[in-house]
């Protein structure tokens, strides 16, 4: 018996049946940790001497019969949640040493219901990337090989720590943050269910900002099921997070046992195009397939706006992450560089040392499109367009019940690669950023392997707060897919 | 072109020129504090004159995570406002960032209203000394942030930060630019404050900062359109707003009038020069590049809830005064004075309750306010209650004492706060109408006074009120006047 093969769900079942304990879990974790991150580099801040601790707690709450859903379950958590007392990083240099003195909501209610902190995982520098290579605490390595290659792939972006960790079962699920393609891109790379669920479903509250109308939490796993675990604990109305949604959290553990049988599911016209590697298109065409017979209605539709999507977004998310990173000047936490003259200069040396080169691209971008005379050509009417991607998706929700299109237009590619053209990693997200324009909750599900033997995800777009109907659907692709392979490098001595 | 001038041909305050006759065009912005306990996004404290740091949460603090969430007591107070500025008030609203660096604006951004502000156009009336009236129209009020403070003068080398105020909920107040005189900006900043004060949504206390305004002036010749302005920054007393605009029209019209160009720019009043001075440029100024705010949502207020707060609101000084001239009758600059303040009007109203109101509003306006200027003390300190200054006038009205008595009776009753009946019991001065008293006083000085007795039968009528005197300071000021009168003119056989 293999702990760390567990899912969640396998695990809370034994965990009650008392076939293991939470701290021998957990202590499978941390070993499988102390093996593999020093080369995954999955973890930016791992804590061990937390995770038992919070293991014990967990046996003594199941012992007393008090044990929460997620009662000893070890996760990563993406170091962009703020936890109390354990330094949270955001993968830049500029927190290099905060340690918040608040637990951020998504987190608390993880904690509130058993689960155990392994650490804080890797992540872009402020989720601004799409390969992990952006972190100022070093490249993420993916878990996954190319068949007959030893080459250091990446496992996507931002949340690639995250994703590493779960695919080498070094972590039985983790919580990432999904603001183009976050969540999707990632567990599309590293052969994960990964759901970004609808914007307002979890709070931001505690979440280091990136872009404040699109980030939006959601967990990975290796299960369907156990993303629906994870959401109903991480999901639910906050008073502190203005956009966070008060409506009650659905069972969507249950909702992945429905089935997709009299629905009807939209293949949007606009992304197919002549570029998509044909591995992609076939995947497509058999998951579509895997629908149809079990019972759902293909049908197609058109999002004329959506090929507007990645040039909209790389307009709105810059100016919001322009203003919510000004608060990084030095001067009441975080790195701070001394020796200059005045504030100017303790702002100046401070920013230029503290940020990476995609931050400072990306604050430079926005600060541009916000500024007078450029804000009516970018911001507005990347505004004005963000309104019709919405309108797209209501539309073709008026016809479909879900919609199903690949998650990335490629597998994981080589650390090293597409680094010197911007554009050609922003073209990652093509698929995932306009849900995330839209709102909408959209979910990646491993569907196949590529001829290198890398995995590939198809992503499930659902209507605002109906996630029931993604999990069915994802739950209904999965069980055709029947992907049971596994990554190189993979906790339990495997490879 | 549109002159944008409502005030028309009515200018009475000019500079005469070397080249003609110019006129004053001013508009202030008043950044009034919100009374409320909370801050406008955070639940920390607004208690002035705090230990720096002490009211301060980690949202006004901006650390990473943290988010906004509207103070629905400051959004009331805000409508209120409006309300009693007869202004429009806007059921949809909304909040933007303004971006800027400073060491007291953790955040990097103000939460503002830019583009839909809370509250549109109003209107405030003014008085003026020689009796008459306009309207200053008010352009809109929108809620933003306070900035923190910075204190650069209590060390040689660092500057220090005290984020109390920081996030505190301000009112900004835009008048049009319908301002004529430093007398009218006096008048309208007075009236501002009057109404503030009357709806309890700021204490317009100058003093403490809670009340400043920006001053903007230009100077014309009549009948022409607009010339530069100039915005002259956190003017914060009236005094100095009346010779601040003083100053900045001198120096304009000296400009123009030297064949100079006034130059659109920021600049401070000093007071103790008199004088105005550069502070930036339009070329410096800030591209503040304001963008909605995305951590909120658009304000949306129901119809049926600002009808709820017109209903509560109270009474305020132009009605009142209205109805203390129609009920009481009241002249009207009486009536203004008793209105000026809330206090005093509730004071007049309870001693003017049941009792003679002209009589009452003599007594307020006089005596009581010598006293509250000679004593040092307020409404709310003085030991002299509205019940026991009513309590004098009814001695007065059934003759216990007469008029001369009473301001004795006033003066302990100021020294002690006893009621006036304990002061006239205890210090015996109840008034004499015994007759056979007054007879007795009567022939004493008549007896002492001979000499006058014979002038007055000689034809010397004018001796009556002598006389009249003597028997007072004979009874020690206590008989009752006119039975004293009566007893004389019967003695001396007068008709």
């Amino acid at each position: 018996m293999i702990l760390t093969d567990f899912t969640i769900a396998g695990a809370s079942e034994a965990l009650r049946d008392k076939t293991f304990s939470a701290r021998e879990l957990t202590q499978a974790h941390i070993d499988a940790v102390e093996k593999l991150n020093p080369r995954l580099n999955a973890f930016i801040t791992f804590t061990p001497d937390l995770a038992a601790r919070q293991a014990d707690a967990a046996d003594a709450a199941i012992a007393a019969g008090k044990a929460g859903p997620l009662a000893g379950i070890p996760l990563a958590i993406k170091d962009l949640f703020c936890t109390e007392g354990v330094r949270t990083t955001a993968g830049s240099k500029i927190l290099e040493n905060f340690v918040p003195p608040y637990e951020s909501t998504v987190s608390a209610n993880l904690l509130r219901d058993g689960a155990v902190f392994l650490g804080k995982a890797n992540l872009d520098e402020f989720a601004m990337g799409s390969s992990n290579m952006t972190s100022a605490f070093g490249v993420v390595e993916n878990p996954w090989k190319r068949r007959h290659s030893d080459a250091a792939l990446v496992p996507g972006g931002s949340s690639g720590g995250s994703a590493a960790a779960v695919s080498a079962r070094i972590a039985m699920g983790a919580t990432g943050t999904d603001t183009g393609g976050s969540i999707r891109q990632p567990a599309a790379f590293c052969g994960l269910a990964g759901i970004k669920p609808t914007y307002g479903r979890c709070s931001r509250w505690g979440v280091v900002a990136f872009a404040s109308s699109l980030d939006q939490p959601g967990p990975f796993a290796r299960t369907v099921r156990d993303c629906a675990i994870l959401l109903s604990s991480m999901a639910g109305f906050d008073a502190k997070d203005s956009t966070s949604v008060n409506l009650p959290v659905p069972d969507f553990e249950a909702a992945c046992h429905r089935g997709v049988k009299g629905l009807r599911i939209g293949v949007p016209l606009e992304y197919r195009n002549d570029n998509m590697p044909a591995e992609i298109e076939t995947l497509w065409r058999r998951g579509l397939g895997w629908l149809r017979d079990s019972g759902a209605e293909i049908v197609d539709v058109s999002l004329p706006h959506t090929k507007y999507g990645l040039a909209t977004y790389y307009i709105v998310a810059p100016a919001e992450a322009s203003s919510n990173l000004a608060r990084y000047d030095g001067v009441r936490f975080g790195l701070r560089q001394e020796g200059g003259h005045d504030l100017t200069d303790l702002y100046e040396t401070t920013r230029a040392a503290g940020f990476g080169a995609e931050v400072k691209r990306r604050i430079m971008i926005g600060t541009y499109v916000l500024s007078a005379g450029y804000y009516d050509a970018y911001y507005l009417r990347a505004q004005k367009i963000r309104a019709l991607i919405l309108r797209d998706f209501t539309d073709a929700f008026a016809k479909v019940d879900a919609l199903l299109t690949p998650t990335a237009p490629s597998a994981a590619f080589a650390q090293g690669e597409k680094m010197d053209d911007p554009v050609a990693m922003y073209l990652n997200d093509i698929f995932t950023v306009p849900a995330s324009m839209a709102g909408v909750p959209a979910m990646s599900v491993p569907a196949g392997l590529d001829a290198q033997g890398l995995p590939l995800g198809l992503q499930v777009i659902g209507r605002p707060y109906d996630e029931e109907t993604v999990f069915a659907v994802a739950q209904v692709m999965e069980d055709a897919a029947g992907f049971s392979a596994c990554p190189s490098v993979i906790a339990g001595g495997r490879a | 072109m549109p002159l944008g001038d409502r005030g028309g041909a009515r200018v009475s305050y000019t500079i005469e020129g070397s080249t003609g006759t110019w006129e004053i065009v001013c508009g202030l912005e008043v950044h009034a504090q919100v009374i409320s306990k909370s801050k406008l996004f955070s639940g920390a404290a607004t208690d002035f004159g705090a230990e720096p740091n002490t009211q301060v949460s980690f949202v006004d603090a901006a650390f990473p995570g943290m988010l906004p969430v509207l103070n629905g007591e400051c959004v009331a107070q805000a409508v209120r406002t409006g309300l009693g500025l007869n202004a429009q008030i806007n059921l949809m609203s909304r909040f933007d960032r303004k971006n800027y660096f400073y060491a007291d604006l953790p955040s990097g951004y103000q939460i503002s209203q830019f583009e839909h502000p809370i509250v549109g156009r109003g209107e405030v009336e003014i008085e003026l000394a020689d009796g008459s009236t306009r309207q200053i129209g008010v352009t809109r009020l929108h809620l933003e942030q306070d900035a923190g403070k910075s204190l650069h003068d209590q060390d040689p080398a660092r500057s220090f930060i005290d984020l109390n105020r920081c996030g505190v909920a301000l009112m900004e107040i835009v008048s049009e630019p319908d301002i004529r005189s430093p007398e009218e900006a006096g008048a309208y900043l007075r009236k501002l404050r009057i109404v503030l004060r009357y709806l309890g949504t700021c204490d317009g206390n100058m003093d403490e900062g809670s009340m400043r305004a920006d001053v903007n002036v230009s100077v014309r010749h009549a009948g022409e359109p607009f010339r530069t302005r100039c915005e002259v920054k956190n003017v914060n007393s009236v005094r100095f707003v009346m010779q601040a605009i003083e100053a900045e029209a001198r120096r304009q019209v000296e400009i123009w009038e030297s064949g100079g160009e006034v130059v659109q720019e920021t600049r401070l009043f000093d007071p103790a020069r008199g004088e105005t001075r550069s502070m930036r440029s339009k070329e410096d100024a800030h591209d503040y590049r304001y963008f909605p705010d995305p951590d909120l949502l658009p304000l949306v207020l129901e119809q049926g809830w600002v009808e709820a707060l017109k209903a509560s609101l109270p009474e305020l000084p132009d009605a009142k005064r209205a109805r203390f001239m129609r009920d009481f009758g009241l002249p009207q600059y009486d009536a203004g004075v008793l209105v000026a303040e809330q206090a005093v009007a509730d004071f007049y109203e309870t001693v003017a309750k049941g009792r003679d109101p002209r009589l009452a509003a003599n007594w307020v306006t006089g005596d009581f306010f010598a006293a509250l200027n000679r004593t040092g003390t307020t409404i709310e300190t003085t030991p002299v209650s509205a019940q026991n200054l009513g309590g004098l006038l009814d001695l007065m009205a059934d003759a216990t004492i007469n008029g001369r008595i009473a301001k004795d009776v006033f003066e302990a009753m100021v020294e002690t706060g006893a009621s006036a009946l304990q002061i006239v019991e205890e210090r015996e001065l109840r008034q004499v109408t015994d007759t056979g008293a007054i007879d007795a006083a009567v022939e004493l000085v008549l007896a002492a006074n001979p000499d006058k007795l014979a002038e007055y039968k000689a034809g010397k009528e004018k001796l009556f009120g002598f006389f009249v005197g003597q028997v007072m300071k004979a009874m020690a000021g206590k008989g009752n006047p006119a039975l004293v009168n009566e007893a004389i003119k019967k003695r001396l056989g007068v008709a």
